[in-house]
């Protein structure tokens, strides 16, 4: 209802203006008072190294009539805290981040554990794009074309036993690579229940808009769980272990009470800070309701039948 | 060295009593309201980055801090720097910070709860950084009330600065608001945290210390 025409200029504005905004923004503020939060690194910024698109990517039906968020907002508005706690941070600190060659380690409870090269991840199963609903614990949304396939298909290659009830994730760190990295204890870990990490719906995600992964967005491997706040979609994977325990989680551990191990979206649950009835949808003025599993009832609800969602959160 | 700080300090002390100074700071404190807005109507190429609306927020909710720290910086700069031409600016920040709360407030009302009082009451009853936010908030507005030559005659000076100790209060509850809505980042928050902590141990000393004996 209430549009401005204001939130559209990310679209339109040249990439070569957008790059100067902080230091225009940093040279005005510190003519007003010396307290400026601008720092020494965002007066540089680097593009991203360009990608070449990805060939032979399937359509499929998910999200259909969803409006997509602009990939610039996608690719600049990033949580990844190994680059920077600040939005737009990733997006300058991780531009010259190698993420090749690259491989991922499966091991735990499996017949079969092995170290996987990326390019061999790559032609596992055929590539699809996938229009997914994503929202963050802090309230605000994008429509992402991801690229992947279920991450079922990664999983069953190194057989897991009776005793896998999780799945736990690690992703890249190295200190000397992201000097930017800050506020967490690292590597950032996550984890899925068993059932979760299997169902279709679950992305292992090489790419979006039609490029493979940018650096910022969780380069070159990352995977995609809509259903739960972004927090869980954990990027830049080198390690994946089956596991008989619940693992730990890197947020759950930083604030239990805040941050649950399951973290589906849930309008009915609010923390001591969020209220997570509403949601913004970046680019939108206004806000939209929230919906329980962030609308994917139908493919994932019966995984939590009979199960408290308040306790379990 | 002295000579040089002496004379810096009556350079400075030549500029704040200069009829030009005070419109031009008084301009100057606009400036990041005139980024923000320049941001949102994308004027010159500036954006707000992919969430204007918590930009919009954030910044002016920083600003506030900014002014705050500003204005109860003024006391002990003037005593330290002995700069007592600073005074005169001392209510224009303070107020200048009102003013940047009540657009950092505003963005709450509007773009973050459309108006809805029931979800704004409900915010105030169960999330606390609202609560103390807008408790920091109510502690401002009799000092702005009483920011008049006319109020402080009135309350007799003494009176008024008692009063008037109020902003140390407000400020700790803003910077304890600013505490509680952190991820686990914003390593600002100890920055003003500590700029607080430094002025009011300091405006404290001055005022409660013993008394020299006779």
């Amino acid at each position: 209802m209430f549009h401005s025409e204001g939130l559209k200029h990310s679209d339109v504005t040249p990439h070569s203006v957008y790059l100067t905004r902080r230091c225009a923004l940093a040279a005005l503020s510190a003519l007003a008072l010396p307290i400026s939060r601008a720092t020494a690194g965002q007066t540089t910024r680097f593009t991203s190294i360009a990608k070449p698109s990805l060939a032979n990517v399937a359509k499929t039906s998910y999200g259909a009539g969803e409006a997509l968020t602009p990939q610039s907002v996608v690719t600049g508005y990033n949580d990844f805290y190994e680059f920077g706690s600040a939005k737009d941070e990733p997006a300058q600190n991780a531009a010259k981040f190698v993420t090749s060659p690259w491989t991922i380690t499966m091991d735990g409870e499996v017949s079969r554990p092995v170290t996987v090269d990326l390019d061999r991840v790559m032609k596992l199963a055929p590539l699809e794009e996938r229009i997914y609903r994503h929202r963050c614990v802090e309230g605000w949304s994008m429509v992402v074309p991801w690229i992947g396939y279920s991450l079922s298909a990664l999983l069953k290659q190194v057989q897991p036993t009776a005793k896998a009830k999780f799945v736990a994730f690690q992703t890249y760190f190295d200190a000397k690579k992201m000097p930017d990295a800050a506020a967490l204890r690292f590597p950032y870990v996550e984890g899925l229940r068993l059932d979760e990490a299997m169902n279709p719906l679950t992305l292992l995600c090489v790419g979006l808009y039609g490029t493979p992964l940018p650096n910022q967005n969780g380069a070159p491997v990352r995977v995609i769980v809509p259903w739960k706040y972004g927090l869980k979609s954990i990027k830049s994977i080198v390690k994946i272990t089956f596991q008989e325990s619940m693992p730990a989680t890197t947020w759950n551990t930083f604030n239990p009470v805040e941050y649950g191990f399951y973290s589906n979206v849930n309008p009915a649950i609010e923390n001591y800070r969020w209220n997570q009835k509403d949601e913004r949808r970046l680019g939108e003025f206004g806000k939209r309701p929230t919906q329980l599993f962030n609308g994917y009832i139908k493919e994932v609800a019966s995984m939590y039948a009979g199960m408290d969602l308040k306790k379990n959160y | 060295m002295l000579a040089f700080l002496q004379k810096c300090a009556r350079f400075t002390r030549k500029i704040l009593t200069n009829r030009w100074t005070k419109p031009v700071v008084f301009i100057g404190c606009l400036i990041p309201l005139a980024a923000e807005a320049a941001g949102w109507f994308a004027w010159l190429g500036q954006d707000l980055g992919g969430n204007p609306i918590e930009d919009l927020t954030h910044e002016t909710g920083e600003w506030v801090l900014k002014f705050l720290m500003a204005s109860l910086a003024v006391t002990p700069l003037r005593k330290l720097l002995r700069i007592p031409e600073l005074i005169h600016y001392r209510r224009m920040l303070g107020l200048f910070a009102f003013f940047y709360t009540v657009v950092h407030l505003y963005t709450y009302v509007w773009m973050d709860k459309f108006f809805d009082l029931d979800a704004i009451f409900h915010d105030l009853a169960y999330h606390p950084y609202i609560t103390i936010g807008t408790f920091s908030f109510v502690l401002l507005l009799p000092l702005v009330i009483t920011s008049t030559r006319g109020w402080i005659i009135r309350l007799h000076g003494r009176w008024w600065r008692r009063l008037h100790r109020l902003v140390y209060a407000a400020v700790f509850l803003g910077v304890f608001h600013y505490y509680l809505v952190m991820r686990a980042d914003e390593s600002d928050v100890w920055m003003y945290a500590a700029i607080f902590g430094a002025i009011f141990l300091l405006r404290a000393y001055t005022v409660w210390r013993p008394p020299a004996r006779a």
